[in-house]
């Protein structure tokens, strides 16, 4: 039986493409026939994945979801950062620059206040649970930007290794919680049209949260708030080692 | 003319990471600054650039476009691949951090909003 295995290794990327197809296909029936269609069939299949993932992480212990299954190492590839960037890049087709140059000024507003916004928040979340020395704060609040912010701020202010998993963590929680939650608050917040997207990839920030999420929201405009998204997690490299981390330094170091 | 297309996709993508990593290493920061947005913006200018020459087949339209079409699929394996187990079991700072800030900022889309002129 192991060449089997063998055979499903050797051949990993197209595994990945065959099971979701299949998770893909599963999800648009369920969402006929159980939801009539109110929760997107996309919704339901990132939401399948993101289940797995955690099936993964239980049955291997390891860090990368079901790709740590060993007949399953294909959906690395394939849900790695280079197909996720270059599948994104390729939805630009056909968006209007036109809208883009015109929310420019708003997008970049949304950019600097959900940066800081949410470090403040993640700031303040770390002194209430007991935190006193700024670079953890610091650290944890960078964590509620996104998952690559975190790490990198906690390495340049030398963070404990435990405070940086934490904002790791964080992080993650956060590109989840943006994926399943998108379509349903999408509503209430006027998130229907180019220019709200540029502004919600803007604050939110975490590029496949916010892909993911417009994506089960409305496809045409995943281009717009992933435009915005990307910059979000190198403005917050650039912000939270350095001002941000000094502005918490004056409050927290006596 | 499909694999164009993709070539096409291809080059604004490199040029587009290149940029990025670029930016990183000029701001002296570990980190792709927007090269993903980078490489978007070089896509729009490309295509409008082609069609206004009369050089923009639509076959090589197809060739992005079934990456276009492929992006969902990816999202899903990329959800798979998540360290959920982690998220879920990093305790209550984690969890806080991840979902207070999520909410103050919805709070204030309505607010920057306001700033875009909608479109007629």
């Amino acid at each position: 039986m192991d060449y089997i295995t063998t055979v499903l290794v050797k051949n990993g990327l197209v595994v990945a493409f065959l099971v979701t197809g299949i998770v893909t296909y599963c999800s648009e029936y369920l969402s006929k026939v159980l939801t009539n269609k109110k929760i997107p069939g996309s919704a339901i299949a990132i939401f399948t994945g993101l289940v797995l993932a955690y099936i993964g992480g239980v049955v291997t212990g390891g860090t990368k979801g079901i790709a740590d299954i060993k007949q399953l190492s294909g959906f690395e590839l394939m849900g790695g950062a280079m197909f996720r960037d270059f599948a994104i890049v390729s939805t630009a087709m056909g968006a209007s620059f036109g809208i883009i140059k015109k929310t420019g000024l708003a997008g970049i507003v949304s950019l600097f206040v959900g940066v800081i916004l949410s470090f403040l928040v993640g700031a303040i979340i770390a002194v209430v649970m007991g935190y006193q020395d700024a670079a953890s704060i610091t650290t944890i609040g960078a964590g509620a930007c996104t998952f690559v912010v975190g790490p990198v701020t906690g390495t340049a202010v030398g963070a404990s290794s435990e405070v940086v998993a934490i904002s790791i963590a964080a992080g993650v929680v956060k590109s989840i919680l943006v994926t399943i939650g998108t379509p349903f608050v999408a509503r209430f917040i006027g998130l229907n049209n180019p220019q709200a997207a540029m502004i919600y990839g803007g604050l939110m920030g975490t590029t496949s949260g916010v892909a993911a999420g417009l994506a089960a929201t409305d496809p045409k405009l995943v281009p717009y708030g992933a435009m915005t998204a990307t910059f979000y997690t190198g403005l917050g490299c650039l912000l939270c080692p350095s001002i941000l981390y000094i502005l918490v330094k004056l409050c927290f170091n006596s | 003319m499909l694999i164009r297309g993709v070539a096409l996709l291809a080059a604004c993508f490199i040029i587009g990471q290149l940029s990025g990593e670029t930016l990183g290493r000029l701001l002296h920061i570990d980190a792709n600054v927007g090269g993903v947005g980078f490489a978007m913006l070089l896509l729009i200018l490309a295509q409008n650039w082609l069609e206004q020459r009369g050089r923009f087949h639509p076959e090589m339209e197809e060739g992005v476009m079934f990456w276009s079409k492929m992006y969902i699929p990816v999202i899903v394996a990329m959800s798979a691949i998540q360290n959920v187990r982690v998220a879920l079991s990093s305790g209550l700072v984690a969890l806080l951090a991840g979902i207070i800030p999520v909410l103050v900022c919805l709070a204030v889309m309505p607010l920057l909003s306001k700033l875009s002129p909608k479109a007629a």
